[in-house]
This record gives C-alpha cells, structure tokens and sequence, in this order.
C-alpha cells in the first residue's frame, strides 16, 4: 500500500513536469504556423523585408546565438512596448513571444514586497552556472534601485553590447547618469523621461479658482504655501487638495539636499521633515487623506465623484493608472488639465539592462537601439501611449507640433515635460532609496493619523529600514 | 512475515516490533524535511549573514549577538503581546461558540432540524484563502469602504472610523477574522470527539432527568477533554504563528505603529531582507515562546484532571 | 442557566424557547459566514471600474467578461488549478493516511521508545512552521527540488498535530481488543490496521483530510518559496500576483473572479467529505 501511494504519487510528480515541459516547448511550435496565418500583412512582411530594409544585416549574427531570449520584468509595461513597437515581434501567448526565429519568454514578477528583486536577484546570482537558455538576456530595472544593479558585474556597458554615444546623443542626461556607474560605464537606456507634473481636474479648478486655464492654475500652486492656501479654498468648496499626502511626498523627496544613506547611517534630510510638516497640516485641516497610494480610497479621484482636486505624477500615471479606459472616469472625460505645481520632480522610470553572460547580445542590442534610440518609434509611443519618450529632439518636435492629448482635454503637455526633464537632479540617488521611501511613508501615516508622534514614527522608520538593510544604522 | 511464533512473549515482542515499523515513515520524513531544516536554522542564527544589494555579507560567526540584539532592542515583547491579544481575542468567542453549538447539535431533545445544513455551512469561511479573506475585509471596512459609508449614512458616525488607524480596530478586525475562519473547524473537532462519546450515557441521564445544561457539564464536557486539550493547543499553537491575515489586512505593516504585527510578521520581515541570522536567532525565540506557553496549557489541563472537578460539583448537587 | 433549569423542570416551553434562541443565533452565524461568498460573487461580477467607484449588493453584468479577461491573461490558471488540486490531494492523502500510522504505532502498540517519541512529537508540534522555513528553502535548493511538488507533498507525512488528533481520537474510539481479535484471526499487522482499524477511523479521516487538503490548498507561504516556474505554480501564488499586478494590469474584478473560482474545488471536496462528519457515521462507527 505504501509503495503504491508512493509510486502513484511519483508517477503524478513526473505527469506533471513532463506536462510543465511540454507546455513551454510545445505551446509556441503548435501556434506559430497559425500566426503568420492569422496576420497575414505584418508577419511576411517582416520576414522578408527586415534583413533588406535595415542598415546592417542585424538578424544575421543572431543565427549562431542563443534561441531563447529571457526578459525578467515586473509588468506588462515592456511587454506592450516591444508587442506594439518593436518590427517583428509577435505574441504567442501572454508570457512568449517570438522574434524571427528566437523565443522571447517572459519572466513577470511583480513589485509588491520587493518580490521581483528578489526573484531577479536569485536569479543573477546563479546566472554563471544556468545553461545558455536558461540565462537572463535582459532586465529592467526602476530608478529607486537602479543602482543597486548598475553598480555590479551583473549588468553589461552599453558599449560592449555595440552601441555608441553617438546613438545616445538625444536622450535626456539624467536617464544616462542614472544608470552609469562608479567607473562611468553606462549600464542601461531608457525610452521615457518620466518629468513628473501636478494634473488638476478642470471642473473643479473652473468652480473653486475661477478658471481652468494651466497658467492660471499655476499661479494658486506655485509654491508650497500657494498650494496650502489653495486647498483652503477647495476644503471650503468641499473637495481635497489631493487624494492623500503621499501624493506629494516625490515633488519633496525629489528636492532633498542630502541622501537617504550617507555612510551607513540612515539620514533624514531637511526638505522631508518640510513633507511631514506641510503635509500633517493638510490632513488636520482634512484636505487630503492618508491613503496608501495604489489603494482603492487612493484612487477614488480618478472619479468624479471622488471630489479631488490634484495627483501628481509623470506622463505614465496619467496614461495607464487613472483610469482613462473605464466609462465615466474624469480621465476618460478629458477633463483633467496639466501645470508644473509647487516644485518639478521626477518619479519612476524603466531602463532596459543588459545581462552579464547573455547569448543574445546581439538581440538585446538590437532591442535596446529600437526602442531608445530610434526617433521614429519614440514619435509612435508619445502618439500611441501618451508617453514622454526619452529622446530630445523627437520631442521637441512634437512639442510644438500639434499633439493634443485627448485625457488633458487638448493640451499638449511636451513642452512643460521638456522643461522638467532639463531640470531632474539625480545626485542624491542612493540604493536604497526604494525601501526607505516606502518606510518613511508608511510610518508617517502613523503620525498624521495621531496614532504616534513625530518620534514615534521615526523611530518605527529607523526600526523598518533597519530590518530591510541590516548593514545601516540609526 | 511467514514464521510461526512459537511463544507467547515472543509474539507479543513481535507484534511490538511493528510500532517501529510504522512509526519509520514519520520519523524518516520528519528527520529529513524538518530535523534538517531545523539545525540549519539553529546554526545559522549564530552568524551574520544577509545580502547587502547583491553582495553576499558573512556568514561570520558572531556568537549570540544576534540573540542580544533581538532581546535588547525589546521589540519582541511587544510583538508577542499583539499577537496574544489578537489570539484571545478571537479565541474566547470561537471556543464559546463551538461549545454552545456542539451542545445544541448533540442536544437530542432540542432536535435542531436541518442541523447538517447549519454543520456545512460553518466550516466554509474557512475554505476562504486567508489572504483572499483579509482582501475582502480590507476592501469593505478600508476608510471609504461600503461599511464606513453605510455607518455615515445612518448617522451612527460622523467622520468614517478608519479601522486600521487605531489599534482596538485592527486587532479586533484580525480577531473577528479569525473567530470567522476558525469557529467552523473547532466546532467539527468538537462534533467528532461528541460523536465518540457512548450514546447510552446520555440516555441514561435523561432517564435520570438531569436538564441539557447538567448533562453538558456533567457528561459531555468531561469526556469531551482530549479533544479540548487539542483544540487548545493546536489553536494557541496556530495562533501564534498567525500571519496571513494581519499581513494582508495591514499590508504587512502591521497598523498602526506595528500594534497588530504578530511575531511571524516580525520573522517574515528578516527572511524578506535575507537576513538569515537574525532570522534564525528570531526562530529560536518563537519556538522557546511557544514551548513555554504550550506547557502552561498543558500543565493547567493536566492538574485540572488530577484535581477532578467532579466530586466538587456532586457535593453542590445535592 | 438557571432560568432554563426552571423551564425544563416545567416541561415544553423552555425548550420551545432554548429552541428559538439556537435558531436565531445559528440562522445569524449562517448568514455571517455566508455572507463573505455573496460578497465575493457580486465582486467578481463587476468591472473594475465599477469595484474602484464603490460597493453595491446588486450583482454586475461582467462575470463573463472578467472570466474570460483571466483566461485571457499572462496568468496560467487553469494549470495553477490543477497543480494546487494535484499537491493539495496527494498531501492530504499521505498526510492523513501516514498520520493515522502513526498514531497507530503509538496507540496500539508497546514498546521501549513510545513515550519518548511521543513527548517528542508532541514538542516538535510546537514548531511554527515558518520557523524551520529559512533551512527548508536551503535543503530543498540542496537537494535540486525547486520548482518540483514534492518538497510540498512529501513533508506533510510527518504532521504532528494531524497525528495527534488522530491519537486523541483513538484513544476513545479504537479499543485494544479488535486489534486482538484480528490477529486471533490470522491478519497480519499491516492488513489489520489498513482493513480494520482505518475504518473505524473514518469520522477523524475525514475531518482531518477536509483541514489538510484545505490548508494545503490555501497554503501561499511554503509554495511561494519554492515554485517560481510559471507552470509550476498554485492558485494562491496566481492570485498574489493578480492582486500586486501594478497599474497596467490591475483588474480587481479579475482577482475576485479568480478567487471565487479557487473556491469551487474546496466546496465540491469539503460537501464530499462531509458527509462523514455531518450525517449518521457516528452511529456505525463509533460503538466498538
């Protein structure tokens, strides 16, 4: 009986892993004859066009590389990217795709609980050893950790992968800083800028300000104390500055002076104590909530009926995250409008790294030079996906061309991101920026909600961090 | 297998043997899978080692200093304060109610018609993820949730309460989860032991004309004593190891000002930043708080067999 | 409880009103503990804008969309299904069967070492879990058993605390002397305890297999750690990642449609298995 149930047991083991092997070779050989079938124009097209229409034979190195190209992501973000904009790649099923003759297989984990870092980290550490197939090819990595990639022998130069400064020449300073590390080899590109700005609803700023023209706006939130006086006024009217304090807490933390870590010692720089500050008179005064960001009371603006007044963010929060393809959001109205607000930020940002040990550098490259370099796709994805792409004189054409976009009900936002992009600092970027915003954010709530004090909620930070990075200190 | 026994002893040592023989899957499994796990676990706790960004820091020996650290920085006690309270809390109204149902189930003149239809549907906050179940709570009790409007529009409120800004709201919401989930289950343990009780003893008390309210007491509680035994200790065991609802309610954070982290909260936030010492040295700790306590329950319930509770209660009755 | 003494000693009305009371409260534990499925059904039923906007009792329209948006999407579920449905079965037979051994070895059995392993099982019970966690992810990356199911089925035939139900139950329920009397028969040890004494057992088998498939079913923390495949993984894993998927994808009404799926097969298990425990299995049984 026991070496039955064993057996058995054994037996359903092995049906099960020869069913997971069979599902990842199988499931791209039985599509793909249907595919070029099924989109009869694109695909041919591409086959037979791409080695004559592109500058060098690209594709053809690629025939003694690698035939499976891993991608670890934490969301779909770059996947539509490549789907919608890269020339030849076709989707198989939600996590394959193929290019030419390469299988593009998609590793998605998200981000919450710092879980795609810690699955991209196991994997990089055992990228020596993983077969040819099984290596990462590319990842991508966000602003808040960036260097924590970029600093390591886990991410290859741009240049070794073969492209040049002189490919790079538009793009924006700050996304090549970002991503250079202490020798000054640039490790990453990037295809978005991601200048953050302050979007208003337009009902709301006609009814309580008088006017919902962006100049007009900007002048009642130029500076912090404009900003304070002005949700006065929409307190009185009955709506929230802005949804929740956290709102704001990038426009501050992007202007510190100092690092979150000088040393190994955890540092707290002026201008956060000034977003403690600002930010409990507001929620005492009850102009903004405490809501997590990303949180359903969080988004209940992106509605009408949610009664706020601002969000900020950059060009990727008001095109994917509110909203705007569900009916009778004020996204979906056009009724949101755009001015710069009390301070310029930046916030998030994807750049594409290369893997250390890759066998499709010539693949990646390729990919890389597309989707960052080429002036013309950049166009397609402002156009397509309201963007900001990463590329200067693209979007300086664009921005006194006549682009409207349809969410900001016809305003065309370039200009003010060009602006914005000009002037991002990035030299107070650390490692570790990504846990401790979190952490401090988390822990003020504690303070604003008058559960702590303001020491109390410090020292839940110092606690929270310090269980993240066991290396700092208080 | 085939050989006769030619003595009785020796027929009793052989059939003795086959103890052993059915304990070796057990042990085997428990020695590979848990025993080793264990000692790693032990062993790691005496060394610095964690990542630093992808850089790899120790292992170093360091003796205890993780335990010093745990201890001195006194955080633990809170953690297992919070997650006693949130136990007792959704414990004391679990075991009362799985008792009260237990009596009106095994009750046979109180005849609870469609008694299967109420034993099923007991049982099935707990088919429910966990996780899935917080979400659902998270959502429905959150600032601007269905329960706060509900509230401000009846006018029992004025501001919406916000639940997990205040301790009394997220502990209780974590207890009241708990009692939900876990009522079902003990009182289906409490069931299976009631139906191992001899029927004719209850018979026999009615005979006798002893009230519903006596033969509980006297009869059915009694007997129903090991299983009570085990519904306490696996409970408190599993109560302190409660983790998925407090971290998903409260997003792992443990709101507010971490008066609803439990102590496994506390150890999934060093296993997440890798840090494999403290981890381990905090494991250690988890499982000398839950010997102690697990030995109280055990003690408390042993001396209440020994004082035997009877002889007491007859003298009242008469 | 002194009032109901009175009324008992008077006849039928106290018992009418003892029986009014248990109605009220078990009518409303059932509408408390049903309330949560309702709530789920009417979730999954609505879009995601819809969710965002607020609560309604009134069910949507978009059960079938969301259904097919999560059929549609990155997210293998139906596999993730079958991988849950294939651990969460497979570790709650062993689990059951070997626990149920074991307590045998303990209970009907005599000799040197019984105590000591049983005190020591009972402490071992003691052991949360997560505490042995950290070793166990080593020992499986040692031994080459990530993104395989055994690490997750395997280990579950050493349960302590299923094997000390089984013990508690035992020792009211199966008595030295059927044991006995199959051996007079001519049994051997092994077909004695799997054609006798199981069977006897069925009550607590079945209880015990409902909570064990159950826990292993809903279990996240031990299957995240180890199955990172895509395939490989369980519904609870699947459901995490619906639920963090950032901006681009989120869809709460996919997460509810998901997790109201995830509960069908526990529901069809459990109203299986229930059976034993809910009807009249008592009264075959138990009586030795």
């Amino acid at each position: 009986m026991k070496k039955k149930v064993i057996s058995t047991l054994l037996a359903t083991a092995m049906v099960a892993t020869l069913l997971a092997g069979c599902g990842s070779s199988a499931a791209p050989a039985a599509e793909a004859p249907a595919e070029p079938a099924a989109t009869e124009e694109a695909a041919p097209a591409e086959e037979t066009a791409e080695p004559a229409a592109e500058e060098t034979a690209e594709e053809a190195p690629a025939a003694d590389e690698g035939k499976v190209l891993n991608i670890y992501c934490w969301n779909e973000e770059f996947k539509t990217r490549l789907t919608d904009h890269y020339p030849g790649y076709e989707e198989v099923d939600g996590t394959h795709g193929k290019i030419g003759d390469v299988d593009v297989v998609w590793n998605i984990t998200p981000s919450d609980n710092n879980a795609y870092q810690n699955n991209l980290d196991a994997a990089l550490l055992k990228q020596a050893d993983a077969a040819a197939d099984e290596k990462i090819d590319l990842f991508l990595v966000e602003a808040d950790y960036a260097l924590k990639y970029v600093d390591t022998d886990y991410t290859m130069p741009v240049a070794d992968l073969g492209i040049t400064d002189a490919d790079l020449a538009e793009q924006y300073d700050y996304t090549k800083k970002i991503v250079t590390d202490s020798n000054g080899a640039l490790k990453g590109v990037s295809w978005q800028g991601c200048p953050a700005i302050m979007f208003y609803n337009r009902d709301i700023a006609k009814e309580v300000l008088g006017s919902d023209d962006p100049d007009a706006v900007q002048e009642q939130v130029k500076d912090w104390a404009a900003f304070k006086a002005t949700a006065d006024k929409l307190k009185d009217a009955g709506y929230y500055a802005c949804s929740s304090v956290n709102d704001t807490f990038r426009v501050y933390s992007n202007n510190v002076t100092s690092k979150w870590v000088e040393g190994n010692k955890i540092n707290v720089d002026k201008n956060l104590e000034n977003w403690v500050n600002d930010s409990k008179a507001l929620v005492d005064a009850g102009e903004a909530g405490t809501h997590d960001l990303w949180s359903d009371d969080w988004s209940k603006g992106f509605y009408p009926e949610g009664k706020v007044f601002a969000y900020f963010g950059p060009a990727w929060l008001i095109n994917f995250c509110m909203a705007a393809d569900q009916d009778g959001s004020v996204a979906n109205l056009g009724k949101w409008g755009a001015c710069v607000g009390p301070q310029s930020f930046f916030w998030g940002g994807t750049w594409i790294c290369g893997a250390t040990g890759t066998d499709n550098a010539t693949l990646v490259a390729d990919i890389m030079k597309k989707l960052t370099c080429d002036a013309d796709i950049m166009k397609e994805i402002v156009e397509k996906d309201d963007d900001f792409a990463n590329n200067k004189k693209a979007m300086a054409e664009m921005a006194s061309s006549d682009y409207k976009s349809a969410i900001l009900g016809g305003q065309n936002p370039l200009p003010m991101y060009m602006e914005g992009a000009e002037k991002i600092d990035l030299s107070n970027l650390s490692a570790y920026d990504q846990g401790c915003n979190e952490s401090f954010q988390n822990a003020m709530k504690n303070y604003f909600e008058g559960t702590a004090t303001y020491e109390e909620a410090l020292d839940l930070f110092y606690t929270s961090v310090m269980e993240k990075y066991p290396e700092l200190t208080k | 297998m085939a050989n006769v026994p030619k003595q009785g002893k020796s027929q009793v040592v052989k059939y003795n043997k086959w103890g052993y023989i059915f304990l070796i899957p057990f042990v085997l499994v428990y020695l590979v899978f848990q025993m080793i796990p264990l000692i790693t676990t032990v062993y790691n706790s005496f060394f610095e080692n964690y990542l630093s960004g992808l850089k790899q820091i120790g292992p170093n020996f360091i003796g205890f200093a993780n335990y010093k650290d745990i201890i001195t920085n006194g955080d633990l006690i809170k953690y297992t304060q919070n997650t006693l309270i949130m136990w007792i809390l959704g414990f004391v109204p679990q075991i009362f109610f799985s008792l009260l149902l237990g009596a009106w189930f095994s009750d046979q003149r109180l005849r609870i018609r469609c008694a299967g239809f109420f034993k099923t549907v007991i049982y099935l906050p707990n088919l429910i993820m966990a996780a899935s179940f917080a979400m659902l709570f998270f959502t429905l009790f959150a600032d601007s949730g269905p329960i706060n409007t509900t509230l401000v529009n009846l006018g029992w409120i004025e501001q919406p309460y916000k639940f997990l800004g205040h301790a009394a709201g997220s502990r209780g919401l974590v207890a009241f989860m708990n009692f939900l989930m876990w009522f079902g289950n003990t009182t289906i343990l409490l069931m299976a032991g009631m139906m191992g009780i001899d029927g004719s003893l209850f018979e026999a008390a009615q005979v006798d004309g002893a009230t519903s309210t006596q033969v509980f007491f006297r009869i059915t509680l009694p007997l129903l004593r090991p299983i009570l035994l085990y519904v306490m200790i696996t409970s408190l065991i599993g109560g302190l190891q409660m983790f998925d609802v407090p971290q998903v309610l409260t997003n792992g954070k443990g709101e507010p000002v971490r008066m609803s982290m439990t102590l496994i909260m506390y150890l999934n936030n060093h296993l997440y930043s890798k840090n494999f010492g403290m981890a381990g040295a905090l494991s250690v700790f988890l499982f000398i708080i839950t010997g102690i306590l697990s030995l109280i329950v055990f003690k408390f319930s042993v001396q209440d067999n020994v004082d035997e509770v009877k002889p007491k209660r007859d003298r009242n009755k008469r | 409880m002194r009032q109901d003494r009175e009324y008992d000693v008077e006849g039928g009305l106290g018992l009418t009103v003892r029986r009014i009371i248990a109605y009220i409260v078990l009518i409303l534990l059932t509408v408390l503990c049903l309330f949560w499925f309702y709530i789920l059904f009417i979730n999954a039923s609505r879009s995601h804008s819809e969710l965002t906007r607020g609560f309604t009792l009134i069910p949507g329209k978009y059960l079938i969309t969301n259904w097919l948006n999560v059929m549609h999407g990155t997210q293998p579920i139906v596999r993730g299904m079958l991988n849950s449905f294939i651990i969460a079965a497979c570790a709650s037979i062993l689990c059951v069967y070997f626990s149920t051994m074991t307590a045998y070895a303990i209970h009907v059995y005599d000799f040197k070492a019984k105590k000591a392993i049983f005190t020591f099982i009972l402490a071992v019970m003691m052991i949360p879990t997560q505490v042995t966690a950290l070793g166990f992810i080593k020992l499986v990356q040692g031994i080459k058993l990530e993104d395989s199911f055994i690490p997750l089925i395997i280990p579950t035939i050493a349960a302590p605390a299923t094997f000390y139900y089984m013990k508690q139950y035992m020792e009211s329920t199966l008595p030295h002397a059927i044991v006995e009397a199959a051996r007079i028969d001519g049994a051997n040890e092994v077909r004695t305890f799997n054609t006798i004494s199981l069977p006897m057992m069925k009550p607590a088998i079945a209880v015990q297999m409902i909570f064990t498939f159950v826990f292993n079913w809903n279990n996240y923390f031990t299957p995240a750690l180890i199955l990172h495949d895509e395939k490989k993984k369980t519904l609870p894993i699947l459901i995490a990642q619906l639920r963090s998927a950032d901006f681009l994808k989120f869809d709460m009404g996919q997460v509810y449609v998901t997790i109201a799926f995830s509960i069908f097969p526990v529901i069809v298990v459990y109203l299986c298995l229930s059976r034993f425990i809910v009807g009249g299995v008592a009264l075959g049984s138990v009586k030795g």
